[in-house]
């Protein structure tokens, strides 16, 4: 059970999230079609973002979106479609959260270094 | 005399749909239908009207799939083939036939804390609102409703979430925010917010597309959504828990 406090700062958080989204996934599609038009390997592509502070605050900043707005989303998903609410949700998407940040900034650290 | 093919749902929440031939007459409402199939071919139909002119929002059935209020939806505008299926409203219980049991629907509005909290005396002088001003102009935009439930049938989230206010609550709702003279607005946003509030909608607007008097109930949930972020982040939203 969560305060509706809480509630309306989850729904907060994931509006200000989707609007970084908008921006990130935008620079991420034009850097991905970037890549594969002019058919950079993945080494090319590692000399560009090893050591590189800006790629690697950009996806830093992804990453935090994605671990914010997805668990949130997937809590309403979950609760409409298969009515389940409550503290079990709750908990089953923070630990979603966590994870995705988890992975998300291990794969930001395994380009930068 | 042409006739109509005219499918009417009978029983509870199980039940079937009657076949009935209803006389085609010019300037004919649904309730013009209903009605005659009442006092005409089966006297045993249940249904719910009153006013018959569209004040009252008793008179709301399901026709052709859509919910409709039937005192001011002509035959023509819905039954170009001559066919009718008149339904109970959706997300409400079947009393029986056409008679939904509004309860639940009414009771949100009380839990949305939807009646004014007049906040000065009879000693006091009248409140002076500038009819131009922001707040009155929202007010007005939703001050019409009539409590159909047409909003609330259409609603897909009241379909998912049965604790959802739906939208003729919170358009309730909006329009006390914006009264200069209630005092209640600190509760109420906090009866409005969260997971079984404003912030469930998903701005279908099924709800906006639907209402029978043209109110927006998607802007003001809209502007429930804003004026209760707001407050969160300021941390003068209520303390009520909810599930």
């Amino acid at each position: 059970m969560t305060t509706v406090r809480t509630q309306v700062l989850l729904w907060t958080a994931q509006r200000a999230s989707a609007a970084i989204l908008a921006v990130c996934v935008i620079v991420h599609l034009v850097t991905v079609i970037y890549a594969v038009r002019n058919g950079l390997s993945a080494a090319e592509i590692l000399g560009r973002t090893r050591g590189s502070a800006a790629w690697a605050a950009f996806y830093f900043v992804f990453v935090a979106a994605i671990a914010v707005h997805a668990p949130i989303g997937l809590r309403s998903v979950l609760a409409e479609s298969f009515d389940w609410r409550g503290k079990g949700l709750d908990i089953t998407v923070a630990v979603i959260g966590v994870a995705l940040a988890l992975w998300g900034f291990r794969a930001v650290y395994a380009v930068f270094v | 005399m042409s006739t109509l093919s005219v499918r009417v749902w009978r029983g509870t929440e199980s039940g079937r749909f009657q076949s009935f031939e209803v006389p085609r007459l010019a300037s004919q409402t649904v309730l013009d239908v209903v009605t005659h199939i009442q006092r005409a071919l089966d006297p045993t139909l249940s249904y719910r009207f009153a006013c018959r002119v569209g004040m009252c929002g008793s008179c709301a059935m399901t026709v052709n799939g859509r919910a409709r209020w039937t005192c001011r939806t002509h035959v023509s505008r819905v039954a170009a083939d001559g066919r009718l299926e008149v339904a109970p409203l959706a997300n409400l219980p079947v009393v029986k036939d056409l008679v939904t049991d509004m309860t639940e629907f009414f009771e949100k509005w009380a839990r949305a804390r939807g009646s004014f909290q007049g906040s000065s005396t009879r000693r006091e002088d009248f409140a002076r609102i500038d009819p131009g001003s922001p707040e009155r102009r929202q007010a007005d935009a939703g001050i019409e409703c009539i409590g159909c439930a047409v909003c609330y049938s259409s609603c897909d989230v009241v379909a998912w979430n049965p604790a959802y206010l739906g939208p003729a609550a919170l358009n309730r709702a909006w329009t006390l925010v914006n009264d200069a003279r209630d005092a209640g607005n600190r509760a109420r946003l906090a009866a409005v917010a969260g997971d079984a509030g404003c912030h469930a909608c998903h701005t279908h607007m099924s709800c906006t597309e639907r209402c029978p008097k043209q109110i927006s109930p998607t802007a003001a949930i809209a502007g429930l959504k804003r004026a209760a972020a707001l407050a969160a982040l300021r941390g003068e939203l209520g303390e009520a828990v909810k599930e």
